[in-house]
């Protein structure tokens, strides 16, 4: 796993406890006391009704493709993995996230727009997981 | 103080565009100021206001030689220099300045002497796009195109309408790096780079400045040429990586756009020419419809037939725009240089490249990843 070349995440206070949930293989989301909307990426303060007051809680990793690329001509370390596909997922939770849309061909055929999909923890470093999504089969 | 209305009194490339590899970046900066300055008939002395994004506003203040008492490094990307152009006619309206110079040019294609850029693996977009191989603007505004299509139906064959019409135009501009003919099939033939986006659907990389210089209406009426007057602007903010956009079918030009209507005091009808921020076809098509000149959903239908391109009823990036014509890094500023052109009757003689009787124009720029948008409407004087 050393020898993993792509660009990785740096850590900051705010948005470890996310990292960590990932390699715990049990994803959390900020959540707000007071509006109860949540939120991603992580913040200090609720974007949507300005709290403080941000608590980290269980989602369940499952969602629907909100909008999706298929990356033919790609950054310099992911170039041998062309072409893939880069997706924006709508947790059921309601809020928005990057990620990849794994275990199934990278074509518009076959990853369609409100496609529901779940997350696959990938372990890429000692200290860093991604999450990923694939298809909902069940 | 009286309100100052401002101009547009002088507008220039650098010497040579398209690939220039044995000129820097701050050259090519140095050429289109200086070039601009001539046609305005002033002189760098004469600059008290710096408008630029790249750089910071000192490094090409030092490197041209001048000390401005005002200056805005304002960096939205590719709008940056429309909204300078509102800025800088909000400063010459208050008196604070008397004459404004906005600059931007960039090495893109040879790469000689950037400014220094790059994202932070702990920024947003470092931890949160960039591990999932995301190609920046491309990948940012193919998906926003991908939706586009999925809730209203819009085509790859309207996108490539858009690419052939600039491809029409730049036919008719000698300084467009891209002159021979295209065809709707043959952009539709062109490799994928990110699904929806062919490569003939992204814009171009060249060597170009580009320098566009500001003065009070009063002033204007003395120098070289006929002013063209800054009637209105706007500027909107959305968010600065895709993943955070609220809605990736509806741009900020639906913010910059009505300002810059209604401080102008016009109405969509008036517009005559329009210069619009093409870093792909997709971003033409939501920039009408987020600026009102149709409705949502119905930029493709707008687009086609041959609405845009020379002889249309819409003339639409008339230089051949950022996708035939040329494209540093940061287009916005040459959609100005385009529009006063067009509303000075330079092209006259020239057939359509004139586009006959133009008094008013619209440019419109969009930044980052469809993040921030300028709009501002010019008029002859």
């Amino acid at each position: 796993m050393t020898d993993y070349i792509k660009p990785l995440p740096k850590f900051d206070p705010v948005t470890a406890p996310f990292w960590d949930s990932l390699k715990a293989e049990k994803i959390e989301i900020q959540c707000c006391e007071d509006c109860a909307s949540y939120v991603f990426y992580p913040r200090a303060l609720c974007p949507h009704c300005s709290s403080r007051r941000l608590k980290w809680t269980p989602v369940s990793g499952r969602g629907r493709v909100y909008t999706l690329t298929v990356v033919h001509k790609a950054p310099g370390a992911f170039q041998a993995d062309a072409p893939y596909v880069v997706a924006l997922v709508d947790l059921e939770e309601g809020c928005r996230m990057m990620s990849n849309i794994v275990d199934v061909a990278p074509d518009p055929e076959a990853v369609k727009i409100g496609m529901p999909v779940e997350i696959v923890y990938e372990h890429v470093t000692e200290a860093v997981t991604l999450p990923k999504f694939r298809p909902v089969t069940r | 103080m009286a309100i100052k209305q401002a101009a547009v009194v002088g507008v220039a490339e650098s010497d040579e565009i398209g690939v220039v590899p044995n000129k820097s970046t701050l050259q090519l900066q140095g050429e289109a100021v200086l070039n601009a300055l001539d046609d305005a008939g002033l002189a760098l002395r004469d600059v008290d206001g710096l408008f630029t994004a790249g750089f910071r506003t000192t490094e090409v203040a030092e490197y041209l030689g001048i000390q401005p008492r005002y200056f805005d490094g304002t960096h939205v990307g590719g709008s940056s220099f429309v909204v300078h152009l509102g800025h800088a006619a909000a400063a010459i309206a208050s008196g604070r300045i008397e004459t404004a110079l906005i600059v931007h040019g960039e090495s893109g294609r040879s790469r000689v002497g950037l400014p220094a850029s790059g994202s932070s693996a702990q920024g947003m977009e470092g931890q949160f796009e960039n591990p999932y191989g995301m190609p920046g603007a491309p990948g940012a505004y193919a998906m926003a195109c991908a939706r586009h299509m999925h809730q209203y139906g819009t085509n790859e064959r309207q996108l490539a309408e858009i690419a052939v019409a600039a491809r029409k135009w730049a036919q008719l501009n000698p300084r467009a790096f891209k002159r021979d003919p295209l065809s709707i099939e043959e952009v539709l033939a062109s490799p994928y780079v990110s699904w929806p986006f062919r490569k003939l659907d992204c814009c171009l990389v060249t060597d170009a400045a580009g320098a566009v210089v500001v003065t009070s209406l009063e002033r204007a009426r003395d120098l070289k040429k006929a002013p063209v007057r800054v009637l209105g602007w706007g500027e909107g903010h959305d968010h600065q990586i895709i993943s955070q956009m609220p809605d990736l079918t509806s741009a900020p030009g639906r913010i910059s756009g009505p300002d810059a209507f209604a401080m102008a005091g016009i109405v969509h009808a008036d517009i005559d020419v329009a210069e619009i921020y093409d870093s792909f076809t997709y971003t033409v098509l939501t920039s009408l419809e987020d600026l009102g000149f149709c409705k949502k959903g119905e930029g493709g239908d707008f687009v086609s037939g041959g609405r845009i391109a020379p002889g249309g009823d819409f003339p639409l990036n008339t230089s051949g725009g950022g996708l035939s014509y040329t494209h540093p890094g940061m287009f916005g500023i040459f959609t100005i240089i385009e529009c006063v052109r067009q509303l000075r009757g330079e092209f006259r003689g020239e057939g359509l490249r004139q586009i006959a009787d133009a008094r008013i124009g619209l440019v419109h720029g969009t930044g980052g990843k469809l993040s921030a948008t300028g709009t501002a409407i010019l008029a002859a004087d």
